[in-house]
């Protein structure tokens, strides 16, 4: 591509004023393309075709011509690149594609829930997880196999977590990822000595339930559909810059060596559990009675609830006593007056302290000599979180104000 | 602020010790780092708090002082640490920082450089991150902002996680001894594109790069200089909005006119709820608080392209 004069557009003397939009410009028809498409015509063969035919494209502005080649570009010749899948790619490509899937959870509120909960090795993360397993799989990547993220739920019914199987983790990581019930967490663990036996027996059946559980979990079908949309995702995002990332079949390759060995789009024998292979040791097992015993003796280090529909106030009320003092937690909403409540309720019982509310805001930057400029669209809710540190009320009896 | 230590887990059951670093919390705006020293007194305007009845509680507990006033005393985390520290520059905040971690795929064992050091507010985090396998390497052209930050590390028991020197980045570019080792690099200077061809140098095959600029012509200038060996160059600004809530009351107007929102006097009914007239409804009022942080910095990433 030769050097343009970007910073001086005034200085070239086309503009758009004889340009009209009467669908006469493009003298190649549909029924030529495709007869170019029979033959074997490459997508770029069929960019130049396009661009020799066209009446007007000479009279556009190099700016508006290369936008021209990048729009007939990604119809003609598509391009995608393969890549490791990570929390901000998984994020990314469902909340583009099927945000309602993840609770619209958008990546920047994503990464403050993390923060805000200070999730790092070692930690021990009680997530209460609406989102598909997103919050999960994020927390656990964060882990790095230590520590452990516990995925809980009301009642019997567990919360799908199958959105973890997309991260590939390793097996190691995946073994730090466990459910247990909001009833088994709370269980006192005096009266330990009998409960305890049917925490075994009870843990031993979940086991082989929910292998069964995570096989019929994930309809193989919606595996493609993700794909996809990862790769559209990145395809799209190297698209925001315009001009020099449109990528050749070269650089495809050499960037693959990493998917190669850990391949990010699996086959569906690859998805489905089987007992054999050190990978598929699944996400989300039962956690052991003694990793229950162990987290009611010291508390969660911290707690993140994305749960963006429901009201929360009264479960942070009964998940809160599971922290050990001091710790944060993070609450996701979709709505302001919830978590308003919630916050006053925890200021009155004492519960928690550096309560504050929270909206993040999200811009993107189109960046280009003398054409720099925020994005034309973007999202423009990214829900609210509550936070805060839960701290030791039974202190503050006959206490004084301040 | 963490452990590398497998047998200590992030839990903060522990009781606090002699020698311990401390938040102490009086409102959500006024923290303090403390070190924990037997004998010390910690004084405010809430009266005289010895260090000696500090020690053996947890942490999370509230104290007193000699004129019963309280603070509450908090296991310190990155994000108060942000709160806390004292600026000797500008520093990042939390959506920045939360977003940077994320967005540079930060996980533990990862090898991170990071330019400059500043007050050291984002290198919590990154150290946070890392560990317990992976390293911070922080550079700062000011020699004494680097001794100050590595003071601050090492109160914080981050030693093992960050290793601070004094280098001139822009000048110099990044130590040879990174190259092609790094998972990813972040950049805060004045001039971020001469630092740009040694950061490329330095990465790992697609490692993530960020550049934290305050001006768009710096982002500008950057981004054009990034395109000539790294790809998906995408330019982000992330902001928080806070909200406030007060407790208040419906009040119904005079002849049937207008009800009226007014805010409880301070928090004075907060718990006693009987005294709620009949016509007079409680009620959470919440709305956005008046002043913001309108613009930190923009936040410029990029994927070292295959060559």
């Amino acid at each position: 591509m030769q050097d343009k004069d970007y910073l001086h557009p005034s200085s070239e003397m086309k503009d758009n004023r004889s340009l009209f939009d009467n669908n006469t410009a493009q003298s190649l028809s549909s029924e030529d393309i495709d007869a170019m498409k029979r033959e074997g015509a490459t997508g770029d063969e069929i960019v130049e075709a396009l661009i020799a035919n066209s009446s007007t494209f000479e009279k556009k502005t190099t700016l508006s011509q290369e936008k021209y080649k990048v729009k007939k570009q990604k119809k003609y010749a598509p391009k995608v690149l393969l890549r490791r899948p990570c929390s901000r790619s998984i994020c990314e490509a469902y909340f583009k594609k099927y945000p309602t899937r993840i609770g619209s959870l958008r990546f920047d509120a994503l990464c403050l829930l993390l923060s805000m909960a200070n999730v790092g090795a070692y930690s021990d993360v009680l997530v209460l997880d609406m989102v598909g397993g997103l919050l999960t799989g994020a927390v656990a990547e964060r882990l790095g196999g230590t520590g452990y993220v516990c995925s809980t739920h009301f009642g019997t019914s567990r919360n799908p977590i199958d959105i973890v199987r997309m991260f590939n983790f390793s097996s190691e990581v995946n073994s730090r990822i466990v459910q247990a019930t909001f009833t088994d967490l709370c269980i006192i663990r005096e009266n330990d000595c009998s409960s305890f036996h049917q925490d075994v027996l009870k843990t031993e059946g979940d086991i082989k339930n929910t292998k069964i559980l995570a096989e019929s979990i994930v309809p193989k079908s919606s595996m493609h559909v993700l794909d996809e949309s990862i790769q559209e995702t990145n395809v799209s995002s190297d698209r925001s810059c315009i001009s020099h990332e449109i990528f050749n079949a070269e650089t495809i390759g050499q960037s693959s060596p990493q998917t190669d060995s850990n391949p990010p789009i699996e086959d569906d024998e690859g998805m489905s559990v089987s007992s054999t292979t050190e990978k598929s040791k699944s996400p989300g097992r039962q956690a052991s009675s003694e990793l229950v015993n162990s987290w009611k003796e010291r508390g969660f280090s911290s707690l993140i609830v994305a749960a963006p529909e429901i009201e929360v106030g009264s479960l942070v009320q009964k998940l809160l006593p599971l922290l050990s003092y001091s710790a944060p937690f993070a609450i996701y909403n979709h709505c302001l007056q919830p978590l308003a409540a919630c916050m006053h309720r925890l200021q009155a019982s004492k519960m928690a302290i550096s309560l504050q509310i929270s909206e993040p805001w999200l811009r993107e930057y189109q960046v280009l000599p003398s054409r720099t400029h925020p994005h034309m669209q973007m999202s423009a809710f990214g829900g609210y979180i509550l936070s805060g540190i839960r701290i030791c009320s039974d202190a503050c009896n006959g206490s004084q104000e301040n | 602020m963490f452990s590398s230590d497998p047998s200590k887990r992030n839990s903060f059951q522990r009781c606090i010790c002699d020698g311990d670093l401390v938040i102490v919390y009086e409102r959500h705006d006024n923290m303090k780092a403390i070190k924990v020293k037997m004998g010390s007194d910690f004084q405010n305007r809430y009266g005289v708090f010895k260090h000696s009845d500090w020690i053996g509680k947890p942490f999370g507990s509230k104290v007193f002082s000699n004129k019963g006033g309280f603070v509450h005393l908090l296991f310190p985390t990155p994000e108060l640490w942000t709160l806390v520290l004292s600026h000797r520059t500008q520093i990042l905040y939390l959506a920045d920082i939360s977003f940077v971690i994320s967005y540079l795929e930060i996980v533990p064992g990862c090898v991170v450089l990071e330019s400059g050091t500043g007050s050291g507010s984002l290198t919590t985090s990154l150290a946070r991150a890392v560990a317990p396998s992976g390293h911070v390497y922080t550079f700062d052209f000011h020699e004494q902002r680097a001794a100050l930050a590595r003071e601050d590390f090492i109160m914080n028991g981050l030693e093992s996680f960050i290793t601070v020197s004094v280098r001139d980045i822009q000048g110099e570019g990044f130590p040879d001894e990174f190259c092609g080792v790094v998972d990813s690099v972040f950049l805060d200077l004045p001039q971020p594109w001469l630092a740009l061809p040694s950061a490329a140098r330095m990465l790992k095959q697609d490692g993530v790069l960020c550049s934290f600029s305050p001006c768009i012509e710096q982002v500008q200038r950057s981004c054009e200089t990034l395109r000539n060996n790294f790809t998906d160059v995408r330019t982000f600004e992330v902001l928080l909005r806070m909200y406030e809530i007060r407790e208040g009351r419906m009040e119904v107007g005079r002849n049937g006119g207008p009800m009226l929102l007014k805010p409880h006097k301070k928090r004075q009914h907060l718990s006693s709820e009987g005294e709620c007239e009949d016509e007079e409804r409680t009620t959470i009022m919440v709305k956005p608080c008046n002043e913001a942080r309108g613009h930190t910095g923009y936040l410029t990433f990029a994927r070292l392209a295959c060559t």
